[in-house]
């Protein structure tokens, strides 16, 4: 297991209770939405972010309104992440037309064009194609902008990632690749996926540069994230980040953890991110007990308001069905 | 009256692209080979020279990887042509063209349109034997999300491009190799050609063979030979396979009481099936006979010519089927 690193990140208190509330409000929304889908709420499949909130919450804060993000069908941290209402998010896996998607995607299809999140993509390594194909855009019309694509270390074993990544070494283009190594691509750990292990070292290969960080500790992310962003920003060019995670999680609701013993579970628990994020900022006076507590009822009250958002809504008539095949405006 | 000039099929394709890069600066083409070699069937020769290598990528084997990135430069707000070399290294980015380019207009509620046009070759009848022989146009038919072109005139291999550039939603354009060094007239003022309805290229009363690619100039001249035995046949280019325009044909059926499709691709769960199925479902009470089909034989395609032509519908099997029909 990597160690964790201690950081000096210049992060201002309002930035850090900021991330600290994040990191707890997708943790919460988590507990909620299982909670919710073991009431048939929820229904599908459901991917469960927790354990590994320090990943979308430190690459995300790098980034700015202009770019795009990209990522798996495990996506509801990073919407959240991004700024997605929890409420939008709930009422999505609810299934009711108030969703983000209109309730037309479910849990692993979030998407909200007007903060550039582009799913909730759940064909694995699909959208790095497509996060190559943003980039493009970006560097043909001068935007300015880059384009975030998250994936698993799962999809780096699939030829959709060796294709983006040639592709987008070849093109020179600004996207940043998040390999969110959470070490189990469904049941199938990572011993028995990849020949190489340390996945940043595929990077070489397209001439990516690449570098691998603690995902289990947000300022490491952080400082990781920050460095390869501007990077990105500055020559234009992609670079692969492999963050190493773990989810504390089964795969999916369905999933019965055959694969994996309870005790390495147990181990990785006691490097849990927000546990000690919390106590980082404690030690370094950047918050108190109190404050802690009162994020925690923020964090409580907006989790209760997205489920009363979510049961509130409804149900998009039948009649509706066969919309949003083709675009009804012709000339667009 | 206007004027008409000899074109061949490719000529028509390469003015329709270079008409449409000269029109819009978010237009681009990437393809395999579309650049410095001048196009693999060199449908785009030149055009690197003239708009540069910004305009005119050539990309890595990576069908799915560019395929892709169309994709995504669509979402971000360019209007990218996408050319897969053949239909069978197509499959390769099947997985982009069907589960994104079909589907993110529906999953995000209606927010993501992908405007991206995939030029496709296709087609049986060049010896190419099993791997490069195909008719794969039911493959794309079926998906919803997805407008599938066939290119089966000369009048579309110029215009439809065009047209396909100014849909919201992702478009299919299937290209025939077979047909490329054709010539035929088209008017020289050729532009823009609608893409939603299917065409009656010969008014007929006696029979409607419905076709489309490939079928279309076989047709034409199958039913030239059957109005010298007194057979007026019409003949119907469905030209847009997604969303099927059944309006065209339906009318065709009512007016001549009888149906024939033809087309190259396997018989079962076909766009024939469809069309058929159709005819049964909304007229049934209009037909002297029951609809028959011609299609391509369910074989993997083999290499020698007698044996390939013996795959797909010929001229004398059109021939020979609608006497069947017309006189039993």
């Amino acid at each position: 297991m990597p160690k964790t690193k201690s950081k000096k990140i210049d992060l201002d208190a309002k930035k850090s209770r900021h991330l600290f509330y994040q990191m707890l409000l997708i943790r919460k929304f988590e507990d909620k939405a299982a909670e919710e889908y073991t009431k048939a709420k929820i229904r599908g499949f459901l991917h469960l972010y927790i354990g590994e909130e320090a990943v979308a919450v430190g690459v995300i804060q790098a980034l700015t309104d202009d770019d795009n993000v990209l990522c798996t069908y495990r996506e509801h941290g990073h919407a959240l992440a991004r700024g997605m209402d929890a409420g939008a998010i709930m009422a999505e896996m609810y299934g009711k037309q108030e969703g983000c998607s209109r309730g037309r995607g479910g849990s692993m299809h979030l998407f909200d064009k007007s903060i550039n999140f582009f799913g909730g993509n759940a064909i694995v390594a699909g959208h790095l194609p497509m996060a190559v194909g943003m980039a493009l855009a970006s560097k043909k019309q001068k935007k300015g902008n880059i384009t975030c694509c998250f994936f698993g270390e799962g999809a780096a074993a699939e030829g959709e990632f060796h294709e983006a990544m040639n592709l987008a070494a070849l093109w020179k283009v600004p996207v940043l690749f998040v390999c969110e190594n959470n070490l189990y691509a469904m049941g199938t750990a990572i011993r028995y996926s990849h020949s190489v292990q340390e996945l940043e070292k595929k990077g070489a290969a397209y001439g990516v540069e690449s570098s691998a960080v603690n995902g289990m500790n947000l300022m490491d992310v952080i400082e990781a994230a920050n460095e390869a962003v501007q990077k990105v920003r500055d020559n234009g060019k992609p670079y692969l980040l492999v963050c190493n995670t773990y989810r504390f999680r089964a795969h999916s609701m369905f999933d019965a953890e055959l694969y994996r013993d309870k005790k390495e579970v147990e181990e990785w628990k006691k490097r849990d991110p927000i546990p000690e994020f919390q106590e980082f900022l404690l030690k370094q006076k950047i918050i108190t007990e109190k404050e802690i507590k009162k994020i925690e009822n923020q964090v409580d009250s907006e989790i209760q308001k997205a489920v009363d958002f979510a049961e509130a809504g409804t149900w998009e008539p039948i009649d509706q069905l066969t919309e949003f095949v083709y675009s009804e405006n012709e000339t667009k | 009256m206007s004027q008409t000039i000899k074109i061949t099929y490719r000529e028509a394709f390469k003015q329709g692209l270079r008409e449409a890069l000269q029109n819009d600066d978010r237009i681009f083409l990437m393809g395999e080979d579309v650049g410095r070699y001048g196009g693999a069937f060199a449908v785009s020769k030149g055009l690197l020279q003239e708009f540069g290598e910004e305009r005119i990528m050539d990309v890595p084997l990576s069908e799915s990887g560019f395929v892709g990135a169309g994709i995504g430069a669509a979402l971000a707000g360019m209007k990218p042509i996408v050319e897969v070399m053949t239909v069978n290294f197509g499959l390769l980015a099947m997985d982009q063209i069907v589960n994104n380019a079909a589907t993110l207009l529906h999953m995000s509620g209606g927010q993501l349109n992908v405007p991206v046009v995939i030029r496709i070759s296709c087609g049986i009848g060049q010896q190419l034997a099993a791997q490069h022989s195909h008719s794969w146009e039911p493959f794309f038919a079926q998906v919803p999300g997805l407008v599938v072109l066939s290119v089966g005139t000369h009048e579309d291999a110029r215009g439809m491009l065009h047209t396909a550039l100014q849909s919201p939603d992702p478009v299919i354009i299937i290209e025939y190799t077979s047909m490329l060094n054709l010539e035929k007239e088209i008017s020289t003022d050729m532009g823009a050609v609608n893409i939603t309805k299917a065409k009656v290229i010969k008014s007929g009363k006696d029979i409607s063979i419905i076709t489309y690619g490939t079928g279309v100039y076989k047709c034409l001249e199958s039913a030239d030979e059957l109005a010298a035995e007194g057979i007026d046949a019409e003949v119907i280019d469905l030209r847009v396979l997604r969303p099927l325009d059944e309006e065209t044909f339906l009318a065709s059926v009512a007016k001549t009481h009888r149906a024939l499709i033809v087309e190259d691709a396997w018989r079962s769960v076909s766009i024939s099936s469809e069309i058929s199925s159709r005819i049964m479902e909304k007229a049934f009470y209009e037909l002297d006979a029951s609809v028959k089909r011609l299609c391509g034989v369910e074989v993997p395609i083999p290499y020698p010519l007698h044996l390939e032509q013996a795959s797909v519908p010929q001229k004398s099997d059109i021939v020979k089927a609608v006497k069947r029909i017309i006189n039993p």
